[in-house]
């Protein structure tokens, strides 16, 4: 076989690329979950939020939150009865510790827990430049840290303030939805450290989850509805000078 | 024909050069971008095999499950062992990372990856050796219960100054079942959880 150097130029690098499709074979699959059966949300029952900062301290265990960020925290709102538009918030340390002790005075209180809506349209993984950031087959809003970058795009994008940099990884980080538990049939961390229930995770697309029932019966509400994330995160109990 | 061929020259060299751009493309986007959408398939899965600290309700009550029966009894009875008790784990040493083939080698050099997550030992697969630390009550209850008004008006709320007096929570009141006269026995107290 008498072959040219020109062939060869040409035959290599044609060879390589079929070697490296021959080499990839299948995708890996995951055999005990399915992620088409799920859609994931939560129900957060503010009349329930006592803020006793559990939910903030079980993240942070669970997921190695570093101090002084927060995957979830927690709020405390002060509306007198003429400044509905401008309450007073308090989130010590994300009121990871708790809240000082409210003397009873004029106007209302109440807790407000916060994290990630898990936003079917959401604006954080529209702007990441390298597809680091995703919505997942089943409704989870993930960060690949192997792929991102740490422009900090998304964290400026989320109208929430759910993301953050991690200062020793220097790439985005935000809540998962405790991905890692929920496909194995677990509740989230925060749900399951919650003492009063005030928070429940939701699986939309499972007809037995008594999250239907609820939405059925109970006036519920989004965060910022007016920015159409598709947000997730179901608010019962949430008052209008909520931002 | 004769006066084509310095076209055909050309056009080879577009094909080559598209040759080595699919190659270099082969080598540097993962296999399983694009699987579901503009990202790496394969990181879902890998999100899904962080280690899980919280055990569950479920698992403690595997074993303890006369305190399981003692608080379905009480106003705790949707309390979650691990809200009060903590996430009883304990990290084991890190595994050496994973060496490579030559490319990813190479990558690491440049790029240094994140260190593995050091693997998880929960109380529930070796009680022996990951052991509970009883929780202080007078600080555990006051988080809940120390009385404020921005509190739900129906929860239980005391002043933890005026209420005992410094006595530990648990001399009256069974954390499990915690109205007074309630069941005691698995208390503490009574050898039950420690």
């Amino acid at each position: 076989m008498n072959i040219s150097r020109r062939h060869m130029l040409i035959l290599l690098p044609a060879a390589a690329v079929a070697w490296k499709y021959v080499e990839a074979g299948e995708p890996e699959a995951s055999p005990n979950y399915q992620m088409s059966e799920h859609w994931w949300g939560m129900l957060i029952n503010i009349p329930k939020c006592i803020g006793c900062g559990n939910c903030v301290r079980a993240c942070q265990t669970e997921n190695d939150v570093p101090d002084g960020n927060f995957r979830t925290w927690v709020e405390r709102y002060h509306v007198t009865d003429t400044e509905m538009t401008t309450p007073e918030v308090i989130s010590p340390d994300g009121g990871k510790e708790g809240f000082p002790v409210a003397q009873e005075d004029a106007g209302k209180y109440f807790f407000v827990p916060k994290m990630c809506n898990h936003c079917a349209d959401s604006p954080c993984t529209q702007v990441c430049p390298v597809g680091a950031t995703f919505v997942s087959p089943d409704g989870v809003v993930l960060i690949d840290q192997t792929y991102c970058l740490g422009c900090g795009y998304c964290v400026q994008a989320c109208p929430y303030g759910c993301r953050y940099l991690h200062p020793t990884k220097h790439v985005a980080d935000k809540c998962t939805l405790c991905y890692h538990r929920i496909t194995k049939g677990l509740t989230t961390a925060c749900c399951e450290a919650c003492p009063t229930g005030a928070r429940q995770l939701a699986d939309l697309k499972n007809p037995n989850d008594p999250i239907h029932e609820f939405l059925k019966t109970h006036p519920v509400e989004v965060l910022k509805p007016q920015m159409a994330t598709g947000a997730k995160a179901y608010y019962y109990g949430l008052d209008g000078s909520v931002r | 024909m004769k006066d084509a061929g310095h076209l055909f020259r050309f056009a080879g060299l577009f094909v080559v050069a598209f040759l080595v751009f699919l190659v270099v493309r082969g080598y540097v986007v993962p296999k399983t971008f694009g699987q579901y959408g503009h990202y790496r398939g394969a990181a879902i899965g890998e999100i899904a095999q962080h280690p899980v600290k919280f055990a569950g309700h479920q698992t403690c009550e595997g074993c303890h499950s006369d305190i399981a029966d003692t608080k379905t009894k009480g106003a705790h009875a949707h309390v979650n062992c691990e809200a009060c008790h903590g996430a009883l784990y304990q990290n084991l040493p890190a595994p050496p990372p994973p060496k490579g083939n030559l490319y990813e080698r190479f990558v690491a050099l440049i790029v240094p990856p994140p260190p593995p997550a050091p693997p998880i030992l929960l109380h529930a697969d070796d009680p022996a050796t990951v052991t509970p630390v009883k929780p202080d009550t007078l600080v555990l209850c006051a988080r809940c219960h120390t009385a404020s008004a921005a509190k739900p008006k129906g929860f239980p709320q005391v002043d933890p100054t005026q209420h005992m007096g410094g006595v530990p929570c648990e001399t009256c009141h069974n954390p499990h079942s915690p109205a007074i006269g309630s069941d005691t026995s698995a208390s503490p107290a009574a050898g039950g959880a420690k």
